[in-house]
């Protein structure tokens, strides 16, 4: 059933993924290169701080198509962090045609943006990567309901029908679906939230920045909801996370390691910069050609903050925990998603650059 | 506060404010009553259009939704072949001209040795191409899982479609079963996929007024067609609420997507103060609203209002003037009026009146100072002659009255030589000449005559009556020497010529000096006194007709001997009748008793005393009769003085 489903987030108000072009093959590889090609050229480094022939050429492959959920990337390009760390990066363009690990595989991006469930995944599969930095701490996703539904407790999912994603993004929901020994009518999910609006499914997967704030933006009130966080229910698997291949770091550490910096500072920019930092994204949003829409994306950006800054002040921004680590491994192994994690050491690059 | 102001000043002011009043509650009703008027006329032409762009929109729509459950219809009837199956779908799209794109997909049979053909056409450069499977069916899609889910028709959220022109789209699709009842399966679902150009075009062609417009949503709220190109499928509804913090407005967008139609005031994303008007599209759940700017459509009305308050404005400076016109054609010849009437006040007569121009009452008030004036100045002038003579009358009177004073014998003792008697008189007019009066003269060396008189009435024909009376008693007692006699004759004479009806009253006596004898006759006077030693009384006399109205009257004599000491008091009806002012009459007992307490030494002092005892009854009320009194006593000695006892001898 789930065949060809590449990792899917839903581009705000765009309603359907399956909109004729994408029937009819819209990914022909000359119109991405070409697009490439512009992208290098608008973003290629001007003259600043840092000489331009000490800059190193690198790309990075977001998970999906510009928004607020990589406002400190963009934002860090934008404002020229990364040349004045020494980088000329290029953020390739992501979307539903792209899979970032393919990409990292195949040489053709340097760094991704990759969820740690996907990159275990990926590092079982044979593709030795690196997790160089992990941004968004906490899961993001969560299940919602209409209180009209009657559904008010995990128990009452029981036999109801529940829209699950499919790929990796299954395993959270499975696990939470497991841990309360549900039995549910699982209906495959699209990247929009439409089945769930019709009355298709009583239960629908969504994550806290995107899709809760789509039904949200849909006309529904937060008070004829019940939402259920799956971190509040103990499943937590941290999501976006940077990452190059073992390999490429061993080459060149001082890359990988300023490419984090830099990040990590495109990311406090944006934070600090809220305003701003929207400006960023829906100026990049609007240059792909994406339904932008401001409000989302301010909500989406909020959200991100929520996610990404550390709640006790002692613990690092950026920094995977070894407890995540842990529980993630445990799971993904328990589901037979993976046969086997490599150790927390060997999976992911300390560097100093976060203090 | 305006008290002091002039009447053009009140006029204007009060006149203005009451006209500006009624102008102003005029203008405000007029114009609110328009504004609810035209409200509800644009109520129901909102409503109209909307209602007649939702129906075409309808129907364009429903067309492809017949011909989609056409389709899937004849897929549940018969039995295809993949062959079949794309001729179906190809005849669907050339005899359906809006369907942009049709096809068919499969639920996966797990039991199926192959997997069936979904066959996709769609229009490319006039022609209908195929696209192969692979690339067409994502079980996930909302076009696929929605119908499938809820087992009915559906209309896909519109999607902006890349590939022919980035046109928006919906997809209409129907769900395929196969068997029946317990074996009623779900086997796929047929898809037509329509361009919303046309739709959009019909909605954006809606006009209200000048700027007003239309826009669509779909069920999510998301903004289908707007005139700001910007919002179109990026914003919803909600965002847009979310984002410029209205919860009304997210009101407004559940109430839409829930399928209701309503009129309601909008703020729209300018800013601008609108109505909205929205009722949805029932086939696709979609909903269609149409803006107009409150500002433009009260601007006729506005505007109309303005042009009429202007001209209120107007007419209200010209009724100003107006006003101000007549206040100053009323006040001033006012003005002048009393200008002139100053100068008349301070006694110029002659002073000139500002000259009468007109009917009204300014100049009938002008009139009326004319004839003031002239009657004022007449009568000053006639005053002033009056005056004069009265003043010269009063400088006559004034000499009357010394003369009659001069006429009565007025010295006394009045014979310092004759001893037998004393006599004291007074008379007091009441005006400046009386008619009373009294008299007294020796007709021979022994018989001595006294009188006193009233005539009638007072004042000046009283006096010339009183010179004619006493002149004519004098000179007949000269000559007849006889009371009865004398008042007889005098009668006759006064009589005579009598054409005014004068009288007077008369009591005339004679007294012997030598014996004490009075013989007296009376002609309707009051009763003289007599006061002796046995005390005082009224005389009781007979009668006699008053001198003067009936000639031939006759009159008795009658005789009374005074002892020596005795007194006759003699008085007119000055004396008794003299009121005070309660119109009390001072009265015959009062006199009595006020001889009996006179001094009885002095004749003066008694007759003094008798006077002062009126005016004292009279207590300030003004003396209306001349007020005479006459006293005699006889003494009884004779001419030289010798004692009473000689005189007494030569009694009779």
């Amino acid at each position: 059933m789930l065949k060809n489903v590449p990792v899917h987030r839903e581009i705000p108000f765009k309603p359907n993924d399956c909109s004729p072009p994408e029937r009819i093959v819209t990914s022909s590889i000359c119109l991405f290169s070409l697009l490439l090609t512009l992208m290098v050229v608008t973003f290629s480094p001007l003259p600043a701080d840092a000489a331009p022939a000490a800059l190193k050429k690198a790309s990075l492959i977001p998970l999906w198509s510009p928004q607020a959920q990589f406002a400190g990337y963009y934002v860090a390009l934008n404002k020229g962090i990364y040349r004045k760390h020494g980088i000329d990066l290029t953020i390739l363009p992501g979307g539903p045609e792209q899979s970032p690990s393919r990409l990292l595989k195949s040489g053709k991006a340097d760094f991704a943006v990759l969820w740690l469930g996907t990159a275990l995944q990926q590092y079982s599969a044979g593709v030795r990567l690196t997790n160089l930095a992990q941004i968004v701490q906490k899961s993001s996703l969560m299940l919602v309901a209409r209180k009209s539904g009657g559904i008010a407790s995990p128990a009452d999912m029981r036999g109801r029908k529940v829209g699950l994603w499919g790929g990796d993004f299954a395993v959270p929901f499975q696990a939470f679906l497991k841990k309360y020994r549900l039995q549910v009518r699982e209906i495959p999910q699209s990247y929009t939230v439409n089945l769930f609006l019709r009355g298709g499914i009583d239960v629908t997967s969504a994550m806290w920045y995107n899709e809760y704030h789509t039904i949200i933006n849909s006309g529904i009130n937060h008070e004829e909801l019940n939402l259920f966080f799956l971190h509040e229910h103990g499943i937590n698997f941290p999501e976006d996370g940077l990452y190059a291949l073992e390999e490429n770091c061993r080459k060149d550490p001082a890359l990988a390691d300023a490419f984090v910096k830099a990040s990590l500072e495109g990311w406090r920019y944006a934070f600090d910069h809220s305003d701003e930092a929207l400006e960023i994204v829906l100026g990049y949003m609007k240059e792909a050609s994406i339904p932008a829409n401001r409000s989302h994306q301010k909500w989406m950006l909020e959200k991100m903050r929520e996610l990404i800054l550390p709640e006790n002040a002692a613990e690092v921004m950026g920094q995977l925990k070894p407890s995540d680590y842990q529980s993630v491994s445990a799971e993904l192994l328990a589901s037979g998603v993976v046969g086997s994690v490599p150790g927390f050491e060997s999976f992911i690059r300390r560097s100093n650059v976060r203090q | 506060m305006c008290a002091n102001r002039s009447i053009a000043h009140k006029l204007i002011l009060v006149i203005t404010l009451c006209c500006v009043l009624i102008f102003t509650v005029t203008i405000g009703y007029f114009y609110y009553s328009s504004r609810l008027l035209l409200e509800r006329e644009l109520k129901d032409d909102a409503r109209n259009l909307v209602l007649s762009s939702v129906n075409r929109v309808e129907t364009a729509l429903a067309s492809v939704g017949k011909a989609t459950e056409g389709m899937a219809h004849s897929l549940e009837t018969g039995k295809y072949t993949d062959k079949s199956l794309s001729r179906l779908l190809m005849d669907v799209l050339e005899s359906n001209r809006e369907i942009y794109g049709a096809g068919v997909a499969f639920e996966p049979d797990a039991a199926a040795a192959s997997r069936p053909l979904e066959p996709y056409f769609y229009r490319k450069d006039g022609k209908i191409v195929p696209t192969p499977d692979d690339e067409f069916h994502n079980p996930t899609s909302d076009w696929y899982q929605i119908p499938k889910e809820l087992g009915k028709k559906e209309w896909s959220e519109p999607y902006i479609d890349e590939s022919c022109g980035r046109a928006l789209m919906s997809s209409c699709s129907v769900p395929i079963y196969e068997g029946d009842g317990d074996k009623r399966r779900f086997r796929g679902i047929v898809v037509s996929d329509v361009s919303l150009h046309r739709l959009t075009e019909i909605v954006s062609s809606i006009k209200v007024l000048e700027t007003g417009y239309s826009f669509l949503l779909s069920r999510n709220g998301t903004i289908l067609t707007h005139p700001d190109k910007e919002m179109i499928m990026n914003e919803t509804v909600f965002s847009l609420a979310e984002s410029r913090n209205n919860p009304t407005l997210r009101d407004i967008g559940r109430r839409m997507i829930r399928g209701e139609s309503g009129f309601i005031p909008y703020t729209d994303t300018r800013g601008v103060d609108s109505w909205m008007y929205y009722a949805p599209v029932s086939l696709t759940g979609w909903t269609l609203a149409v803006v107009f700017p409150k500002a433009e459509l009260f601007a006729g009305i506005r505007s109309l209002t303005m042009t009429v308050a202007l001209m209120l404005f107007a007419g209200i400076l010209l009724l100003g003037a107006a006003v101000a016109a007549i206040a100053r054609s009323i006040t001033t010849p006012l003005h002048a009026l009393a200008e002139a009437t100053e100068v008349i006040a301070s006694g110029n007569f002659d002073a000139e009146l500002p000259p009468v121009c007109s009917g009204d009452e300014v100049g009938t008030l002008t009139k009326a100072f004319v004839s003031m004036r002239d009657a004022l100045k007449e009568y000053i002038r006639e005053l002033t002659e009056t005056t004069a003579a009265k003043e010269r009358i009063q400088s006559e009177l004034r000499l009357a009255t010394e003369i009659q004073t001069s006429l009565l014998p007025r010295i006394f003792p009045p014979f310092p030589d004759r001893n037998e008697f004393d006599i004291f008189a007074s008379m007091d007019p009441a005006k400046e000449v009386g008619g009373d009066f009294y008299d007294f003269f020796f007709i021979d060396d022994d018989r001595f005559c006294f009188l006193i008189a009233d005539v009638a009435d007072k004042g000046v024909p009283a006096a010339l009556y009183m010179m004619v009376a006493k002149t004519l008693l004098k000179t007949e007692a000269q000559r007849l020497g006889a009371p009865e006699l004398i008042l007889g004759a005098v009668n006759n004479i006064l009589a005579a010529d009598n054409e005014n009806c004068m009288f007077v009253t008369v009591f005339c006596a004679i007294l012997d000096t030598r014996s004490g004898e009075v013989c007296f006759a009376n002609a309707g006077h009051n009763p003289p006194l007599v006061c002796g030693p046995a005390g005082i009384s009224y005389m009781t006399l007979k009668a006699g007709f008053v001198l003067g109205p009936i000639p031939d009257s006759a009159y008795e004599c009658e005789c009374l001997t005074l002892q020596p000491g005795d007194t006759l008091f003699l008085y007119t009806d000055g004396v008794t009748e003299a009121k005070n002012p309660e119109a009390e009459l001072y009265g015959e007992a009062r006199l009595l008793e006020a001889l009996k307490r006179s001094p009885s030494g002095n004749l003066a002092d008694m007759i003094h005393f008798i006077r002062d005892e009126v005016q004292r009854h009279a207590n300030g009320a003004p003396q209306s009769d001349d007020v005479t009194m006459l006293a005699v006593r006889y003494t009884g000695r004779d001419r030289a003085g010798r004692g009473v006892e000689a005189g007494n001898a030569l009694q009779r």
